[in-house]
């Protein structure tokens, strides 16, 4: 493993409370910085639980996580909020806030308790508008906002925490194409021009494959294949840990990512993911 | 703070002073503002110092006292369980209050000395209050707020199993002034109460103003709390703790007055949003001044005899916030 990752994470397992079966059973990969890194894989294989235990709300039972060089058990949740922006899988949010109150919740690592914000935090903040095009509904209530907004004020929250790198949990759900576009290229963006570090979680096999450095395709909680996307995303793989027939194509262009591999499912199969005249049934 | 919220906050101030005002003009006796300022300047003939000084002001500053900590500990507890139902009454500390007056009134304390109820009372809530939170923390990692919120409501339960039971059993005298203890009052008010209640508060006040930007964290996700830098379960705990003895000494001097701690703070943000620092002060000032022209109506309103406060606050209250409601959706 590179002497300088983001994360560095080694043989990681997990298992919830009341639960025999291992949610993580043996990950371990690494994180270069500045790169954009995706995780990939069925529901249920452990993707939000693995981001979890990267950001120390769940903790293994066995394997560590270290960021930065620094095993996770060593930061203080305000360091490494200086150091990590999360935007978490929405929940709903009961009462009524500001997309600025929202941006502005982004400081509390720089503020703490009593700090009050200066200059340096309301540039900050208005940076963090800026960058996710969102300046025009800084005084909506985050309850009138469409998805596609929603999901930016709170990427825009993680960018006002000015962090080294950025965490997020299928941010582009239930988006249609140009604002789920948007989000991809602006993370491309941050990777590229800011050097930021972003680590997603995605259901997106193929705008992964476009934009992602590296991935990890977790399948039942075990790395099922790990490198760049045309390593990874291969026929025999995705069809084993999908279960469902695919064919590999190659993204048509135009475009710097012309030629990334793209997952495309199969029609005419049963539920279990036999081809229907295979004879089994 | 902002010069807005400090503008908000001195409003609210200055309508908080005028109802302390007004209060004390209406009564048995109306006594007009200039004479009611004579008299708490040291002036004006003895009847109407001792009215306004020894009775009114005392009376009115524990309402304030009391509606100020119902509001801000509906509006932190909101925060605390994300929920908008959530209220001060809702896990059980007004029940455990409750069983200590019932249990003050029918084992005849409280004909030996007056402050064997509030004392009582008052044991009752901590009671409550560190029941629930023992259960809550007995269920794995840290405190999770929905066992906090199901534990509360359930031991809620028990301890009113608990009084009817006892009720049951009590002469008609008891039963009568356990149901007006528990409909609440602030007709006990005296000096010696405002003055303990406000040391009492202060403290704890100053603490849950302080958290006033982890609680805006907190409100909109533990993870998201967790993820921004704040220490979750420390801020949890003090929040569940430090807002459970308020409504712990608020009942055991008044009883429970419902209302107050659920719509303030609602109120509050339907006319000037959710953020904790404007929230939680203004929410002290408006619960505490809301309180004091309620009791003022419920001293007033029917001649010598007295309403229950707490009849008032919701007469009054729910159709002022109901019109707040329509005209904010429209």
């Amino acid at each position: 493993m590179s002497a300088g990752a983001a994360f560095e994470v080694s043989d990681l397992c997990f298992a919830y409370e009341g639960s025999s079966r291992l949610a993580l059973d043996g990950v371990s990969f690494a994180v270069a910085p500045g790169v954009l890194y995706t995780v990939i894989g069925p529901n249920g294989s452990g993707k939000s639980t693995l981001l979890k235990l990267l950001l120390g709300a769940l903790q293994p039972a066995q394997g560590r996580v270290v960021y930065a060089g620094r095993p996770l058990p060593g930061w203080s949740r305000r360091d490494l909020a200086r150091q990590i922006g999360v935007v978490p899988q929405g929940g709903e949010i009961m009462f009524p806030v500001t997309v600025r109150e929202i941006v502005e919740m982004g400081r509390y690592p720089h503020l703490g308790l009593l700090g009050r914000p200066g200059r340096l935090d309301h540039a900050a903040v208005d940076e963090a508008l800026e960058r996710c095009d969102i300046v025009g509904l800084a005084d909506r209530p985050l309850s009138r906002l469409s998805g596609g907004e929603r999901q930016r004020a709170l990427v825009a929250r993680a960018l006002a925490q000015q962090p080294a790198t950025l965490v997020l949990d299928e941010p582009t759900i239930s988006l249609d194409i140009r604002h789920e576009m948007q989000i991809f290229e602006l993370l491309a963006e941050l990777t590229r021009q800011d050097s930021v570090t972003v680590v997603l979680v995605t259901h997106h096999l193929n705008l992964a494959a476009r934009y992602a450095d590296r991935m990890l395709l977790l399948d039942g909680g075990a790395p099922a294949a790990e490198g760049p996307p045309n390593q990874v995303l291969r026929r025999e793989a995705v069809e084993q840990v999908y279960g469902w027939p695919v064919a590999v194509g190659a993204h048509p262009g135009p475009g710097r990512d012309a030629g990334a591999p793209q997952i495309l499912p199969l029609a005419g199969t049963d539920p279990s993911g036999e081809p229907v005249d295979g004879g089994a049934s | 703070m902002s010069a807005r919220v400090a503008l908000r906050l001195a409003i609210l101030a200055l309508a908080v002073l005028l109802a302390l005002v007004a209060s004390m003009g209406f009564g048995a006796a109306d006594i007009p503002v200039p004479e009611v300022m004579r008299a708490i300047g040291g002036r004006g003939d003895e009847t109407t110092r001792t009215i306004v000084m020894e009775l009114r002001l005392p009376r009115a500053l524990l309402a304030f006292l009391v509606g100020g900590a119902l509001g801000l500990a509906g509006a932190t507890l909101q925060a605390l369980l994300r929920n908008p139902l959530a209220e001060p009454f809702l896990l059980g500390v007004s029940s455990g209050a409750a069983v200590g007056a019932v249990a003050a009134v029918v084992l005849g304390w409280s004909a030996l000395a007056a402050w064997t109820l509030p004392v009582a009372a008052f044991l009752g809530a901590l009671l409550a209050t560190f029941l629930v939170l023992f259960v809550a923390s007995r269920t794995g990692r840290g405190l999770d707020t929905r066992v906090l919120l199901l534990g509360g409501v359930v031991i809620g339960m028990f301890f009113n199993a608990v009084i009817l039971l006892v009720l049951t059993f009590a002469s008609a005298e008891t039963f009568r002034s356990a149901i007006f203890w528990m409909m609440g009052s602030l007709a006990a008010a005296d000096w010696g109460a405002a003055v303990l209640l406000t040391g009492y508060t202060v403290p704890a006040v100053a603490v849950l103003v302080l958290m006033a930007r982890p609680l805006n964290a907190l409100s909109v996700g533990e993870e998201t709390a967790l993820y921004l830098g704040v220490r979750v379960e420390r801020v949890k705990l003090a929040a569940y703790i430090l807002s459970s003895l308020l409504v712990a000494a608020a009942v055991a001097v008044s009883g429970v007055i419902g209302f107050v701690g659920l719509i303030i703070p609602h109120a509050i943000r339907l006319v000037w949003g959710s953020d904790h620092r404007m929230l939680l002060p203004a929410s002290i000032f408006a619960g505490g001044g809301f309180l004091v022209i309620a009791d003022t109506v419920a001293r007033s309103a029917a001649g010598p005899s007295e309403l229950p406060v707490g009849v008032i606050t919701a007469l009054v209250g729910v159709p002022l916030f109901v019109l707040l409601l329509i005209r904010r959706k429209a």
